[in-house]
C-alpha cells in the first residue's frame, strides 16, 4: 500500500474513530482511505469546508471522548495553525498528518517538499513545544502514526506528522502487526472525585487527567490564559505557570519522546543527519561512502521536534563534520548548526523541492567533507 | 438557575445595560424547561462578548476559536451524538469569520441548536463594523457612516437549511425563552436571533440613549410576522425589525443521512451511536 493509505491504517489501529478534512494534494488518499474505512468500525469520516473547520472539528471530536485526526499539505496546513494553537493551549489529544508538497503557496502541489519543517514548530503563535514526527516509508507512515496518537493522548496535544509527497505515494510492503501486538496509550482518566476535579491540575509528572464531555465533571475548556480550574485568569502569573507546565511537560520528558535511527556512529567522522525522504537518499549516500572507505555515519530524525540536542551535543566533537540533507533552503541545517555549536563544521545538501535529493550529491559532500575542504 | 451557573466566576464582564445576560438567563431557563440532564448539554462558543457566555454557565463548555464555534461544535457532536450541543455566539464571530461554517453546517443540518446574539457591531474591541451593521450607522471603523449593507441572519439560515428560525428582540422575553426552548427541543440545525442593545459601543455612536431606551426603541420597530416568508423578514432598525417564528420544519440531519449510506457496511455504527436518535 501507499504511506498514505498506511496512515490512515496505522490511525484505525491506533483507535482513531473520527476524521475531519479537506481534499487537498497529496494527503487525498488519506481523507478516501478514511472515508472507506471509519464507516466499517462505526467511526465517524466528514469532509468540511475548509482546513479551518477540519482542526476544530478534530478537537471538538476529542473532548467528546474520541481519538481524532485529520491530514493536509502545505495551504493546508497553514489554514490549521491557529486551531492547532487552540489544541495546545487547551490540551487537546488529536493528530495532524501534513503530507508535505513544495511551496510556498500553491507551490507544487504534486511534488515532494521538506519546506514546513519550521512552520511545524513555530507555525501557530506564541510560544509553545510541540512534537513531530518524520516518517520515510509507508511502514513508518503506519507505525509512526499509532505512536503519534499514543505520544497525543499520554502528553494531550496535538502531534503532527511531517510526511512528504514521495513517502506518501510510494508504494511499499507494510506489515500491519496482529492486534494485540500494538501499544495503546490512552489519556489518563481523573480519579478524584467530581467536586474535588480541577480540569489543569497536572500529576507530578506535569500531565493533568482528562475528563471528557459528557463525564459528568462539567468543564470549562477555553483558549484563554486559565488557571487550574480552566477558568480565565488574565494576568502575567498565570500565563508563567500555564505555559511553564506546557512547556516543561515536553521538555522534561525529552529522552522518552525523541527518537532516532543511528547508523554507523561509532567510528563516524563524517556525519550525514536527515529525515523523511531525504533520509534514504542520505542511507545510500552514507553506505556508498563506506564502500569507498570513507568513515561515514548516518542520524536519521524519526522525531524532528523536540530536537535532538544532547546527541549532536555528543556526536559534534567527535566529528570531521556534519551534513543535514533536506528538501527546502535549509531550515532544519539551523538547529542542527545551533547543537554543533561550532565544534564541528556544518554544510547543507538541499533543493528547494520539487525532486528528491540524489544520493550522489550527498555522497560528493561526504567525499569533500572527508577531504577537508567543506 | 444557580444550579446551571458558575457562581464563582460572577461578577461577569459584560457591561451595565447590555443585552447577551437578558439572552443567558432565557438559555438556562430554557434548558430547565427541557429537564434534560445537564450533563448530557453542552455550550461552545467563540469570541467576543458572547463568547465569554461558555465560560459562566455549568455545563460542559467551550470557549474556541474566533468564528469556529460551529466546527468545533460538529466535531463534538458527531464524537458523541447523544449530547445535545447548543452554539452562542455574536453576529460577528457567527457571521463574519464563521460564516462558511454557519451555511455549511446549516446545509449539513447539524444537529445542534445556534443562538446569535446579534448586537449590530463588534463589542469585545470597542464597537467596530459587524456584517449587521445597519447601512450608515457608525462605529469606530466607519465614523461617517457604514458603507456596506448587512446580512439578514433569519433569512440566511432559511435558505442555507435550517430546521428552526425566529428572532426576537431582548425585550420580548417570553417569546425569547420559548423560542428557545422550541429550538432546543428541535432535531437538525435550529437557530435563534435576538437583537440586543450594545449602549457601550453602538447605542452610544448612534445616539440611541440608555440600554433600556435602546430596547424600547428595538421592541417599538419590531413587528411579530409568523406566517412571513423568512426572504422578507425585514431586519432594518430605521424602518422595521421582524420578528417571531420563520421556520418549523423537518429534515433528516447529516447523520441521519450518514447512517442511510453507511448503515449496510457497518454494523457495529448503532453500537457506537446507540443513543443517538433518541438523544439526550
Amino acid at each position: 500500500m501507499n504511506g498514505d493509505e498506511a496512515c490512515c491504517e496505522g490511525a484505525l489501529s491506533a483507535g482513531c474513530r473520527f476524521f475531519a478534512g479537506y481534499p487537498i494534494t497529496p494527503a487525498t488518499e488519506i481523507a478516501e482511505s478514511m472515508s472507506r474505512r471509519l464507516p466499517q468500525l462505526g467511526g465517524i469520516f466528514i469532509q468540511m469546508e475548509d482546513e479551518i473547520a477540519s482542526m476544530a472539528a478534530i478537537l471538538g471530536a476529542s473532548w467528546g471522548g474520541v481519538k481524532s485526526m485529520t491530514s493536509t499539505s502545505g495551504p493546508g496546513f497553514s489554514l490549521m495553525m491557529e486551531n492547532i494553537g487552540l489544541g495546545i493551549c487547551t490540551e487537546t489529544p488529536c493528530v495532524v498528518c501534513n503530507v508535505q508538497r513544495a511551496g510556498p503557496s500553491t507551490g507544487l502541489p504534486t511534488s515532494v517538499g521538506q519546506g514546513d519543517v519550521m512552520q511545524a514548530r513555530w507555525g501557530s503563535h506564541g510560544h509553545y513545544e510541540i512534537i513531530v514526527l518524520a516518517p520515510a516509508s509507508p511502514q513508518q507512515m503506519f507505525d509512526m502514526t499509532i505512536r503519534a496518537f499514543n505520544l497525543s493522548e499520554y502528553y494531550r496535544l496535538p502531534v503532527l506528522i511531517l510526511a512528504d509527497e514521495v513517502v506518501g505515494h510510494m508504494n511499499e510492503r507494510v506489515i500491519i502487526p496482529r492486534e494485540d501486538e500494538i501499544e495503546i496509550i490512552n489519556r489518563r482518566k481523573p480519579s478524584v472525585a467530581r467536586e474535588d476535579y480541577l480540569p489543569y491540575e497536572a500529576d507530578t509528572d506535569g500531565i493533568a487527567p482528562m475528563a471528557n464531555c459528557g463525564d459528568g465533571y462539567r468543564i470549562h475548556v477555553t483558549g484563554l490564559t486559565h488557571d487550574d480550574r480552566g477558568y480565565p485568569a488574565m494576568n502575567a502569573a498565570a500565563q508563567e505557570q500555564m505555559i511553564a507546565r506546557l512547556v516543561d511537560k515536553i521538555r522534561n520528558n525529552r529522552e522518552k519522546i525523541i527518537s532516532t535511527k543511528n547508523l554507523y556512529l561509532d567510528d563516524a567522522e563524517i556525519v550525514v543527519v536527515s529525515y523523511g525522504i531525504s533520509a534514504r537518499s542520505a542511507m545510500q549516500a552514507v553506505r556508498n561512502a563506506r564502500d569507498e572507505g570513507i568513515k561515514a555515519g548516518l542520524i536519521v530524525l524519526e522525531t524532528i521536534w523536540p530536537f535532538p540536542e544532547e546527541l549532536i551535543r555528543s556526536v559534534a566533537p567527535g566529528a570531521k563534520a556534519m551534513i543535514m540533507a533536506e528538501i527546502n533552503g535549509g531550515q532544519l541545517v539551523l538547529e542542527l548548526e545551533r547543537c554543533a555549536c561550532g565544534a564541528c563544521p556544518v554544510s547543507l545538501v538541499s533543493n528547494f523541492g520539487g525532486a528528491i535529493i540524489h544520493p550522489n550529491l550527498i555522497l560528493n559532500a561526504i567525499s569533500k567533507a572527508a577531504k577537508g575542504s567543506i | 438557575m444557580d444550579s446551571l451557573l458558575r457562581t464563582e466566576r460572577i461578577p461577569h464582564i459584560w457591561c451595565p445595560g447590555c443585552g447577551i445576560g437578558t439572552v443567558f438567563s432565557a438559555v438556562i431557563s430554557a434548558i430547565k424547561n427541557t429537564g434534560w440532564d445537564p450533563n448530557s448539554i453542552a455550550m461552545v462558543s467563540g469570541i467576543g462578548c458572547t463568547g465569554r457566555m461558555a465560560g459562566y454557565i455549568r455545563l460542559d463548555s467551550f470557549h474556541t476559536t474566533h468564528g469556529r464555534a460551529i466546527p468545533f461544535a460538529t466535531g463534538l457532536k458527531l464524537a458523541r451524538p447523544q449530547t445535545k450541543v447548543v452554539v452562542v455566539s455574536g453576529d460577528g464571530d457567527l457571521f463574519a469569520i464563521g460564516g462558511n461554517h454557519f451555511i455549511h453546517a446549516a446545509r449539513r443540518n447539524m444537529d445542534m441548536t445556534v443562538i446569535c446574539v446579534n448586537n449590530l457591531n463588534y463589542g469585545m474591541t470597542g464597537g467596530q463594523q459587524a456584517p449587521s451593521t445597519p447601512l450608515g450607522a457608525k462605529t469606530t471603523t466607519s465614523v461617517n457612516g457604514a458603507p456596506e449593507e448587512p446580512f439578514n441572519f433569519s433569512y440566511l439560515a432559511s435558505a442555507c437549511g435550517a430546521t428552526y428560525v425566529a428572532r426576537w428582540t431582548a425585550m420580548q422575553v417570553r417569546s425569547l425563552r420559548s423560542s428557545i426552548s422550541e429550538a432546543l427541543e428541535k432535531r437538525g440545525f435550529s437557530f435563534v436571533e435576538v437583537i440586543t442593545p450594545c449602549p457601550s459601543s453602538f447605542g452610544r455612536r448612534n445616539r440611541m440613549g440608555s440600554a433600556l431606551e435602546m430596547l424600547k426603541f428595538y421592541q417599538g420597530r419590531s413587528v411579530i410576522r409568523g406566517d412571513i416568508d423568512p426572504k422578507d423578514a425585514s431586519m432594518d432598525i430605521d424602518k422595521e425589525i421582524v420578528v417571531g417564528k420563520f421556520v418549523d420544519i423537518e429534515r433528516p440531519t447529516f447523520l441521519d443521512h450518514y447512517e442511510k449510506f453507511n448503515h449496510p457496511q457497518m454494523p457495529q455504527w448503532r453500537s457506537l451511536h446507540a443513543d443517538s436518535q433518541k438523544a439526550r
